[in-house]
């Protein structure tokens, strides 16, 4: 009669030998980084849920109990950053559509057309520069270009004053959205010429053939193959141009100011000399990654797609 | 757009041909060329953005020569490389350049090892691949603003998450923002968190454009799958770290956002002050434009001496 302890031994040591260990090994590091990514993010969602109280007696990534739960730190971030969120959205998307467009084109003039190939060649790598160069470089003319040569405030704070939920301090913003559009663009030309050089020539040299011209053909043939190209470069430039902070604090300057853009109200949001009020910079911090997050949600692999050929 | 009147008729003149030395008729060929007829497709975003960079860059270089500060308007009479000299021998200006190499040269580092690490991981045929990959970029998808508001609360020396678990190895809690020792690394390591997603995306394309049957081979000779990937994969990755390497240190370069959101001011810890903070605190906090724009030119040499190299080697890849 055997043991039945022994019997059991027996079937585990049948089991084991088809588990792969450095399968195991695998997967346990994947969610150790998995882990890794999303606790920043993770211990900031709980804590945005925590009263004062309970934000520093609890620990910092478990959720909090039915007596520290509070939505308070919720409304009160979205009543300070509604003005901020409107600002940006209202900046995020004419500049995005702008960028992304002009990109098209020049990318369009840049490989499916062929007038001189040197020429092409050195205005492809005068863009490429613009893509890394520090924008630090370019700060102090471009404040004193919008505020002291353009004078923006007062060229269209007075038409911006009479308009409903705007006011002339909006002129910054419209400084702030000239210049995504044009910082914008060459990293849009990039993006859009891999796809471009990679685009097969047949339909465009039948269509050359023809006798179509330039404008046919990009209006034609190449905007409607490039639509999904469209899709990942609009989800990119519109993240970039979200989350972007240096223009915004420079050119707009406060975070009280009624133009500034969501990222420059975040940075200063919950803040006094008593310290900072985690809860509500944490969400704070989900409300004005919102439309970024969900974004990224839905298109995931666009962002990828964006973020892998960006070299 | 002013060719969209260019018909097809129009185009096939040129086919056609003309006699020669009739300058009306070179004229109308030239005006319906492939060359003007794109000029617009082209020139338009290059001109906008050739004033933005490299009129803004001339700009800038020119103002730096001269003695512009505060409200006064620049004098261009006067120009002279006083703001250089006195750059290069502020002790202060070799502090923060000395910052800036540290964080560039850790954060790049360390970036592209746990980049390719996990491309490496995630390149092992494992499940769900796209899903981790989402987990992994995702810092990537969020403002410097947000993830900066997310580690000033890790780093938080009573109740952040950081103290707290290293505090089960019985270490800490360690004032990580506030001690001078510490904020440099914690910063590069929340940069790291931020960025590794990244460099991950860069390898696992590069790790999914080799064949296949070269680690079969590698299998069949008897190497370790550890010595596989040291010897035959990761040579093969050259062109992926290249590009891998440059975004990030030209982000390391710039990098202001973070550092100005966590500190929620301009002026930051001195550990952690680097070329590009202090260029946009010279110039946006103390009115000293010309001395700003004299460390912003030094940092746009800095990272031409990054960028020109990589875009002569693409180019000599024939990648560009």
């Amino acid at each position: 009669m055997s043991n039945p302890t022994n019997s059991r031994a027996e079937s585990i040591a049948r089991v084991l030998p088809a588990l792969d260990y450095s399968k195991i090994a695998i997967y346990l590091l994947v969610m150790t980084f998995a882990a890794f990514f999303i606790a920043p993010i993770w211990t900031g969602l709980v804590t945005a849920f925590k009263t004062t109280g309970a934000v520093t007696a609890t620990t910092p990534f478990l959720p909090p109990g039915p007596d520290g739960f509070t939505l308070q730190k919720w409304t009160t971030a979205i009543e300070y950053l509604s003005t901020g969120m409107t600002n940006s959205l209202l900046m995020s998307f004419p500049a995005t559509i702008a960028s992304v467009t002009l990109g098209s084109t020049a990318a369009y003039g840049l490989t499916l057309v062929d007038w001189h190939k040197r020429t092409q060649f050195a205005v492809l790598v005068l863009f490429m520069f613009g893509i890394f160069i520090p924008y630090q470089a370019v700060l102090v003319p471009l404040s004193d270009f919008w505020i002291n040569m353009v004078g923006i405030d007062g060229l269209v704070g007075p038409v911006l004053g009479d308009l409903p939920f705007f006011t002339e301090r909006h002129s910054r913003l419209v400084a702030v959205t000239f210049t995504h559009v044009v910082y914008g663009i060459p990293i849009c030309m990039l993006l859009f010429r891999g796809y471009y050089v990679a685009l097969s020539d047949e339909l465009i040299e039948a269509a050359k053939i023809d006798g179509a011209s330039i404008t046919s053909i990009y209006r034609r043939i190449v905007l409607p193959l490039s639509k999904p190209m469209f899709g990942v470069v609009f989800i990119y430039q519109f993240t970039m141009i979200w989350n972007e902070f240096l223009f915004s604090l420079t050119l707009i300057g406060s975070s009280a100011s009624p133009a500034a853009t969501v990222t420059l109200v975040l940075s200063g949001l919950g803040s006094d000399l008593s310290g900072v009020d985690f809860g509500l910079r944490m969400a704070g911090a989900f409300v004005a990654a919102l439309p970024t997050l969900i974004i990224y949600i839905l298109f995931a692999e666009q962002f990828a797609k964006g973020l892998a050929s960006d070299n | 757009m002013a060719s969209s009147e260019d018909t097809v008729t129009g185009s096939r003149s040129i086919a056609a041909g003309e006699t020669q030395g009739d300058w009306r008729d070179r004229a109308r060929r030239f005006a319906k060329s492939d060359f003007v007829r794109s000029f617009p497709f082209w020139f338009i975003p290059f001109s906008i953005m050739g004033l933005g960079v490299y009129g803004g860059i001339g700009w800038n270089t020119l103002i730096s020569l001269t003695d512009y500060e505060g409200f006064q308007p620049p004098d261009f009479t006067d120009l002279d490389f006083d703001m250089y000299v006195q750059a290069l021998q502020d002790p202060a200006v070799i502090l923060v350049t000395k910052n800036t190499f540290v964080l560039m040269v850790a954060f790049t580092t360390i970036t592209m090892i746990l980049g390719l690490f996990l491309a490496i991981v995630l390149d092992r045929g494992i499940r769900y691949r796209e899903k981790v990959q989402t987990i992994y970029l995702l810092p990537m998808a969020l403002s410097f603003v947000v993830t900066a508001q997310f580690w000033l609360w890790m780093y938080n020396i009573n109740n952040g998450l950081v103290n707290a678990v290293i505090g089960l190895f019985g270490l800490g809690p360690y004032n990580w923002i506030g001690n001078p020792d510490l904020v440099l690394g914690a910063v590069v390591f929340a940069l790291i968190w931020q960025f590794s997603g990244y460099a991950m995306v860069v390898f696992l394309a590069g790790l999914q454009s080799l064949p296949d049957d070269q680690f079969e081979a590698a299998k069949i000779d008897g190497a370790s799958t550890f010595k596989t990937y040291w010897r035959v994969i990761v040579p093969q990755l050259k062109s992926s770290s290249v590009s891998a390497a440059v975004i990030l240190m030209i982000f390391a370069l710039k990098a202001f956002t973070f550092l100005y959101s966590m500190f929620g001011q301009y002026r930051v810890p001195r550990a952690t002050d680097i070329l590009a903070t202090k260029m946009v605190r010279e110039a946006f906090q103390l009115q000293n434009w010309a001395f700003a724009s004299a460390i912003a030119t030094i940092l746009l040499v800095m990272s031409l001496a990054v960028i020109a190299p990589y875009l002569y080697y693409q180019y000599k890849q024939g990648s560009l």
